[in-house]
């Protein structure tokens, strides 16, 4: 008889650090401290509160190999012109990419960056003070068990920086695309710093080459907004059946900042999203926009917290979802208002759509204020489709099934419409009428 | 045009129409008049086909077609029109495309092809200009945060860029003031035509010195009790739907 070693997923994480620890990037300390942070906490099973709705176990079964910070790996993409030129949905952008969680200096179209630009790959950049001053700074790894994994294990990712004043008129695309030909775990990792006064768009996109690999991507995005900066940020994550993303992102912003967040999933088994934006200052403004369309039997999952740590500040977020067939979406939002934090203005609002009896929607606000004179309110629904509009317009000659379409694409074009890059609007448009069809 | 037979029809178990009998023909105008709870909008639902009703006995021929028979569309694709008393507000469809839609659809269904854009666009104007109703509101969203007059002339602006062969208004008075009502009954007596027919489904008598109608029918408790031309609704007027109650009653 054999004796199987079954070894957990855990302990293989912990011994891939020992191997890799001296190719990694970066300081050692921050990824031995995430290393022990991760020991502790581990994978979060069904048990854990912040993750009872996605089975992180069962998308973390079966084995994988660990995305490679080796240069020589590197060079060697697996992506065509064609493929890169796919992904590309914005036709003048400076384009990022991150394969298999390593920056491609080969695929990236960066072209002569403007005046306060950084790009460069985030291996390359641990020297630079702007760095050092905020890498690790908001992501806390005590906190999460896949924030500590990603700091621990980080194979690579893209730096960006803007210069104080600085304003940056073409967006950046990030994107984010796989080509392991074995199921790999990959923690891409990305810093974005924007100084004083500063302005930028930032698009990140998640796709896969090929819908035959299992591929467990788990991102990471730090987000530094400095005073006066306005960040415009969007998110496309679109991984099709063989996706199982985790992609956090963490925002720090000061005074006078604006940032606006636009989180789109349109495809992807499993997908979890933990958005934090911590609110840092006075008189900052934080848009939160989200929405999922869920089929088959995909997992999404929404997280957000939004810390208003001091007074005047204002956040907006609206999420909403479609979901279909047996598919479950989960939204779970947190909004802190600190004791300091007095006239803060805090708005959050999730709807769903459910058109099948077999899918789930949980839906969760919390609300824990300290301050008393504030505004806030929170609201969700879920519903199926309001037949008596269905009515209206089928009594008008539309068929039912336009009808409902015309109705879905209502629904969801409440957050497209906040989109305001127009190209990267009609392309949402378009993908979302064909999953209407 | 339209035959309605011994209709009986009820919504969860309770029978709302309990054997309607009425003959429609081109170019009539037929008003029927009743107090509440007669059953004057189920009948409308009904005809529009509102699946939330059971018919349990009786027949509509439209045109020589099983009404009945035929989804919500079809009926509005073969030319029936309900301008609902409650016009539904839909956020985030644009009144322009949603219209766009249903002509191309009703257009598909009768083997034409989709109309041009700039033929489109010069019949919307057109039609808007019946019901006297702003550009902006026609690019608005479906009734949302129209008024309750703008609603109603939302409705007879649909009707006019549909152009149906009967349209059936259900309490296009309730709600409207002297001004509106007027512009309202303006617009669908340019829109009438000797091929049409219209329905006028109303509680009071006022909308009819606008809309002069050929019949007037009586509904109550689910039955037409008397019908007579334009002089009965004004004898209705005077002396109150009691008199119907107690002819009926008697």
């Amino acid at each position: 008889m054999e004796t199987i070693t079954k070894v957990s997923i855990k302990d293989k994480i912990i011994s891939e650090f020992e191997l890799s620890k001296n190719s990694l990037f970066g300081d050692s300390t921050i990824r031995k401290n995430a290393l022990d942070s991760f020991a502790k906490l581990g994978i979060p099973g069904r048990k854990s509160e912040e993750y009872k709705y996605v089975n992180m176990e069962l998308a973390l079964k079966g084995d994988f190999a660990f995305s490679s910070p080796n240069p020589f790996a590197a060079q060697q993409t697996r992506l065509s012109e064609g493929q890169v030129e796919t992904a590309s949905i914005l036709k003048t952008a400076i384009v990022v990419v991150i394969e298999n969680g390593v920056f491609s200096a080969n695929n990236s179209r960066l072209g002569v960056l403007p005046k306060g630009l950084i790009i460069q790959n985030i291996s390359d950049a641990t020297n630079l003070d702007s760095f050092k001053a905020h890498y690790s700074n908001y992501a806390d790894v005590a906190s999460d068990a896949f924030i500590a994994l990603n700091t621990a294990l980080a194979s690579g990712g893209v730096f960006i920086h803007v210069a104080k004043s600085a304003v940056i008129e073409l967006p950046i695309h990030i994107i984010h695309i796989n080509t392991c030909s074995v199921p790999t775990i990959v923690n891409a990792r990305n810093l974005v710093v924007v100084e004083e006064n500063a302005q930028t768009t930032i698009v990140e996109s998640f796709v896969v080459s090929s819908n035959s690999t299992k591929v467990f991507n788990n991102a990471l995005s730090e987000i530094v907004v400095a005073a006066n900066a306005n960040v415009k940020h969007y998110k496309i994550q679109d991984e099709g059946d063989v996706g199982n993303l985790v992609n956090t992102t963490q925002v720090y912003q000061k005074k006078q900042s604006v940032f606006s967040t636009n989180n789109l999933t349109l495809s992807g088994s499993l997908v979890r999203n933990n958005l934090t934006i911590v609110l840092d200052d006075e008189f900052i403004e934080s848009h939160l926009n989200g929405l999922y369309l869920t089929k088959g039997t995909q997992v999404v999952d929404n997280h957000t917290l939004v810390d208003h740590r001091k007074p005047n500040c204002n956040s907006n977020e609206l999420y909403k979802g479609i979901i279909d067939e047996k598919s479950a979406a989960t939204f779970n939002g947190k909004i802190y208002v600190r004791k300091d934090a007095q006239k803060t203005n805090a708005f959050q609002s999730n709807k769903n759509i459910l058109l099948s009896d077999d899918g789930t929607i949980n839906t969760k606000p919390q609300l824990e204020i300290y301050a008393d004179d504030v505004k806030c309110s929170h609201g969700t629904s879920t519903g199926k489709l309001d037949e008596d509009q269905v009515f209206y317009l089928r009594a008008r000659g539309l068929s039912e099934a336009s009808a409902k379409k015309l109705l879905m694409h209502a629904f969801a074009s409440e957050v497209v419409n906040t989109v305001e890059l127009e190209e990267l609007k009609s392309y949402l448009e378009a993908e979302i009428s064909n999953r209407f069809e | 045009m339209l035959s309605i037979k011994n209709l009986h029809a009820s919504i969860d178990g309770k029978e709302i129409l309990r054997g309607i009998n009425l003959e429609v023909k081109a170019g009539e105008i037929h008003a029927i008049m009743g107090p509440n709870g007669s059953g004057k909008s189920t009948l409308s639902a009904v005809l529009a086909g509102r699946e939330a009703y059971d018919v349990t006995e009786g027949e509509v021929v439209f045109n020589g077609k099983n009404l009945l028979e035929l989804s919500p569309e079809d009926r509005a694709r073969e030319g029936v029109f309900l301008a609902f008393q409650y016009p539904i507000e839909i956020p985030g469809v644009s009144n322009i495309n949603f219209l766009k839609t249903a002509l191309s659809e009703i257009r598909a269904y009768k083997g034409l092809p989709p109309m041009e854009a700039k033929d489109f666009l010069k019949l919307v104007k057109e039609k808007q200009a019946l019901v006297e109703l702003q550009g902006s509101l026609a690019n608005r969203s479906v009734n949302e945060g129209f008024s309750g007059g703008e609603k109603k002339r939302n409705e007879i602006f649909q009707m006019a860029m549909l152009n149906p062969m009967l349209s059936i208004l259900d309490e296009t008075d309730s709600g409207l003031d002297i001004d509106a009502l007027r512009i309202v009954a303006n617009g669908v007596n340019k829109l009438k035509t000797k091929e049409n027919a219209t329905i006028v489904i109303t509680h009071y008598q006022r909308l009819l010195d606008y809309i002069v109608p050929d019949f007037v029918h009586v509904l109550y408790k689910g039955q037409i009790v008397k019908s007579g031309t334009k002089e009965l609704a004004l004898e209705l007027e005077e002396k109150g739907y009691d008199f119907i109650k107690e002819e009926v009653g008697a």
